[in-house]
């Protein structure tokens, strides 16, 4: 059935309130069931063996040993793992990830695992087997690696996206560039140029919830997978490619998921699992450690980028360009891309260029991270718009309205902005209460905007109508923080009926149709509007009941509050049917009643933020302490305004605990020195203050209710944001993330000598 | 090595189990006892997710063999609500939005709970720092920490 999904202005009654979401109980109870918190009957537990090396050679494994360990059930090597791929690279890497085939490319690479009756006896078996390595020349620093003298770590990458082709092997995997007009004519007609160079490390996404799986391959072909996961469907699809399964057959199920972040949108364990299950012919259950969730599951790029901004001394951009250097771990991404367009989105511009260069390097295969790739970009890009202000003698802020895009704007990344949020995030900005509270003595204060484009994507829901006129909506996109909530309000203000008779659930991947991952902020997105696509087709079939129920032409009933109303004088008898009455009569009028939506939801309204910050730095040890912080951003429409604002804040501390504090460290020997949360340290309660929120409401004209997606641009300016206000506390300029307290002291005693 | 037979008290029940003596509490409660609100984040008592009370006192259960739980008193998650009623704390936190994916928060009731208890008005440092040794990812704690106000004062008998 077609769907007109054009924003209608109106009042809404359920959308925008604040119900107790329905998962509530379950998740202060200790009831809600994770990755790790199911088991099956004579179900094995999986252990699996890393490298050490951070580039080696696999010349030889022996796992004889440890098969003939007593309650070792299988031991599995990339020879379980045969190469189905065909061809496809991205594939490849996926399965090369999960399981080191020819060279171990980074400190954790997988390279055997085990199923054991109990976690003893399979530790006791990785010790047992025998891995010859013949170790290699690793490169782990993004700027190193990119080098001519580099050591290569696959010799088939040849810079994609230059002409013409380079004759010989590097770590550059691609170019990619965009933008329009004359850069050089535009720094021609400029007064003042600031050129700058960045760096931010590489972050993890630091989800509390080890990535946890339990596997079980029947002989009989059928499978299944209960696992922690941001997209069931993709997780099957992956693991149904790479073990040569049927799609259908194999059936996954998402737990609760204890935080994802984007980390949670690649296979890494489940493969194995479903390996290990295959070989012993019994369920495995596989969670990984804290430690080999630092050193084998997807953190994000480290990165070095260039910045050079022209003006006039009116604060007009006259050009500005931007190279950008990502890491993607060692395989090939598109992370620099996505970087080179985010970099200036923010901004109306005559002239720009912005150059993105994927790099392989030997750490672990990049990730998503909430927004990927937007935050490194802004931190530069912002850094160097504070400096630009500086030098004009301009506020900030003014500077930054002056020159943001707007409604009709083509953007540096190409497409043309219908109504955007910029604008208003920073006219908010300019007046919110926090740009006039005082500072004191080593206090600075920073701002900058951010960018993210949002996602909509493959989308099916169902909405099955009880006997008792209830509402059961079945979504396929995994619930990371509230959609059951949101969801259930969009039904419920479609269908004019209580939130509480509403229960949403989010189902497997063999009763509803195929969703896409829950990332790029699609979840309340798009599976709200293939909700009020259901409901509506549901209220199609209550209008047809009703008709049959008041033996009246279909076209004289309509919908309106919650019930069919028969129109016109005519039937001016005729009590309104409600969705009780006409659910209990469903049985007499045609059998059960249901709505479905199956749709690719475009129109992701594209998202901008404005972020404040006030740190006070201490000018002896160099710690800094966050003492004020400020979220604008624009939601299109909050469906639930305590969970936009809880992405806000947590998208917020995200940033700053990117922009002061976390970093993965390597030692000469490529092997990450900080695989744990005592040394890769996450904000913690008393780092932070309260994080005051502002909702602005520019609805998105490609949903019914304007809804944007909101979870994660809310870490894009955070970086910057920080930086800003540091160096305007310190009085000297930080160009290298995170802002941690030896890179401050650094930066305070060169300026003392200079 | 053989089992060691353990006797303790678990949200206010006797309970009796047999454990390696390599086994951490929180294994016990998970694996043998299938109490699984407490939650593995780290296994290094970094995360606080498994936070349990022993003897009135907030442990990391990840850091506490199960053996030494002999003949003393351990309160978990499950022990929070008392039936049907859930404690100030969790309908707070429901509430609040103080939770967002849900991992942690086991973890932040019983460590919060604890908190309440010797100190039944709390200031908004006083929390922080208190909760210090939980990690939430997802809520930058604003919400956790007014949650735990809102609670406070209702316990207290305030109009909250």
């Amino acid at each position: 059935m077609s769907f007109d999904a054009t924003f209608q202005e109106k009042k809404l009654k359920s959308v925008g309130t604040r119900p107790l979401r329905p998962d509530g109980v379950d998740k202060v109870t200790g009831r809600a069931r994770y990755g790790a918190d199911y088991n099956m009957p004579g179900q094995l537990v999986a252990r699996v063996l890393r490298s050490p090396h951070a580039h080696a050679r696999i010349v030889r494994i022996d796992t004889a040993r440890a098969e003939g360990l007593k309650g070792v059930k299988a031991v599995i090597t990339a020879a379980d793992l045969p190469d189905l791929t065909n061809g496809n690279a991205a594939l490849f890497a996926i399965l090369d990830n999960c399981m080191a085939r020819t060279k171990a490319l980074y400190d954790g690479h997988a390279v055997a695992a085990v199923a054991a009756i109990d976690a003893k006896v399979a530790r006791a078996a990785l010790k047992l087997i025998e891995v010859e390595y013949e170790i290699l020349p690793h490169v782990v620093d993004v700027d190193a690696a990119a080098r001519p003298d580099a050591p290569v770590i696959d010799e088939g990458i040849f810079t994609s996206g230059v002409e013409p082709k380079p004759d010989s092997p590097s770590n550059v995997a691609a170019r990619s560039e965009f933008g329009h007009g004359d850069v050089e004519a535009g720094f021609a007609k400029a007064e003042v140029i600031v050129e700058r160079s960045y760096k931010t490390e590489q972050t993890h996404q630091g989800y509390i919830e080890p990535h946890a799986c339990v596997a079980n391959c029947n002989a009989d072909g059928t499978a299944d997978l209960w696992v922690c996961t941001q997209g069931h469907f993709v997780y099957r699809q992956n693991c149904a490619d790479l073990l040569g399964l049927e799609v259908s057959k194999l059936r996954v199920t998402s737990s609760e998921i204890g935080g994802g972040f984007g980390g949670k949108t690649h296979v890494w364990a489940e493969p194995v699992a479903l390996a290990l299950s295959r070989k012993a012919g019994r369920p495995v259950k596989l969670v990984m450690s804290r430690e080999e969730v630092f050193r084998a599951s997807g953190p994000t790029s480290a990165t070095s980028i260039d910045v050079k901004i022209g003006a006039t001394r009116d604060g007009r951009i006259t050009a500005a360009t931007s190279t950008l250097r990502y890491t993607s771990g060692p395989y090939p991404d598109t992370w620099a891309e996505i970087g080179a367009m985010t970099s200036f989105a923010c901004y109306d511009l005559e002239n720009v260029k912005t150059v993105g260069f994927e790099v392989v390097v030997n750490r672990p295969k990049v990730a998503a991270y909430r927004a990927p790739s937007a935050p490194m970009a802004a931190f530069a890009v912002e850094s160097a718009i504070d400096e630009l202000a500086q030098e004009i003698g301009m506020d900030a802020v003014e500077l930054r309205i002056k020159n943001a895009a707007q409604e009709g704007t083509r953007a540096s990344y190409g497409p043309v902005y219908g109504p955007i949020g910029i604008g208003p995030t920073l006219d908010a900005a300019r007046v919110h209460p926090h740009m006039s509270a005082p500072l004191g003595k080593n206090q600075g204060r920073g701002m900058a905007c951010g960018f993210w484009f949002n996602f909509g994507g493959e989308t099916c829901t169902d909405l099955n109508i009880s006997a008792d006129g209830t509402v059961t909506l079945a979504v396929g996109t995994v619930d990371v923080g509230g959609s059951r909530a949101s969801l259930s309000l969009i039904a419920a203000e479609e269908m004019g009926i209580p939130y509480d008779d509403i229960k949403a659930v989010v189902a497997d991947t063999a009763t509803l149709g195929y969703n896409d991952m829950t990332d790029g902020s699609r979840g309340t997105f798009s599976s709200s509007m293939a909700t009020i696509s259901a409901a509506r087709n549901a209220i199609t079939v209550m209008r047809e009941r009703a008709a049959l129920m008041w033996d009246i032409p279909v076209e004289d009933v309509y919908w309106e509050e919650g019930q069919a109303k028969a129109a016109g004088s005519k039937y001016g008898n005729l009590s309104p049917l409600s969705v009780k009455d006409i659910a209990a009569e469903a049985g007499n009028t045609g059998g059960p009643i249901a709505g479905h939506s199956e749709l690719v939801a475009d129109g992701a309204g594209v998202s901008f933020a404005t972020h404040i910050c006030d740190v006070e730095v201490d000018p002896e040890t160099g710690a800094t302490s966050i003492v004020r912080y400020t979220v604008i951003q624009d939601a299109g429409k909050a469906v639930h305004p305590s969970y936009v604002e809880g992405q806000y804040q947590g998208g917020a501390a995200q940033g700053i605990g990117w922009a002061l504090n976390e970093e993965y460290i390597y030692g000469e020997d490529g092997r990450l020195q900080n695989p744990g949360f005592l040394d890769y340290r996450i904000p913690v309660c008393s780092d932070l203050p309260m994080i005051d929120t502002q909702i602005l409401e520019i609805p998105n004209p490609n949903h019914p209710y304007g809804v944007r997606g909101v979870g994660e641009t809310s870490i894009v300016p955070p970086l910057a944001a920080v930086a800003n206000a540091v160096s305007n506390a310190a009085g000297v300029r930080l160009s290298h993330v995170p802002i941690s307290p030896p890179r401050i002291l650094a930066a305070l005693h060169k300026q003392a000598r200079e | 090595m053989s089992a060691i037979a353990v006797s303790t008290t678990i949200n206010g029940d006797d309970v009796e189990f047999l454990c390696q003596p390599d086994e951490t509490l929180l294994d016990v409660l998970r694996n043998r006892l299938g109490l699984l609100g407490s939650k593995e984040g780290c296994g290094t008592g970094d995360c606080g997710a498994c936070s349990t009370v022993m003897d009135g006192r907030v442990v990391c259960s990840c850091l506490v063999l199960g053996a030494e739980a002999e003949g003393h008193t351990i309160e978990t998650i499950e022990g929070m609500a008392q039936g049907k009623d859930l404690h100030p704390l969790q309908r707070k936190f429901i509430e609040h939005a103080a939770l967002q994916c849900g991992i942690c928060t086991p973890g932040f009731l019983v460590t919060a709970k604890a908190l309440l208890e010797v100190n039944p008005d709390p200031t908004e440092e006083e929390i922080r720092f208190w909760l210090a040794g939980n990690l939430c990812r997802c809520t930058g704690y604003d919400k956790i920490v007014r949650a735990v106000q809102d609670a406070a004062r209702e316990m207290r008998g305030e109009v909250a």
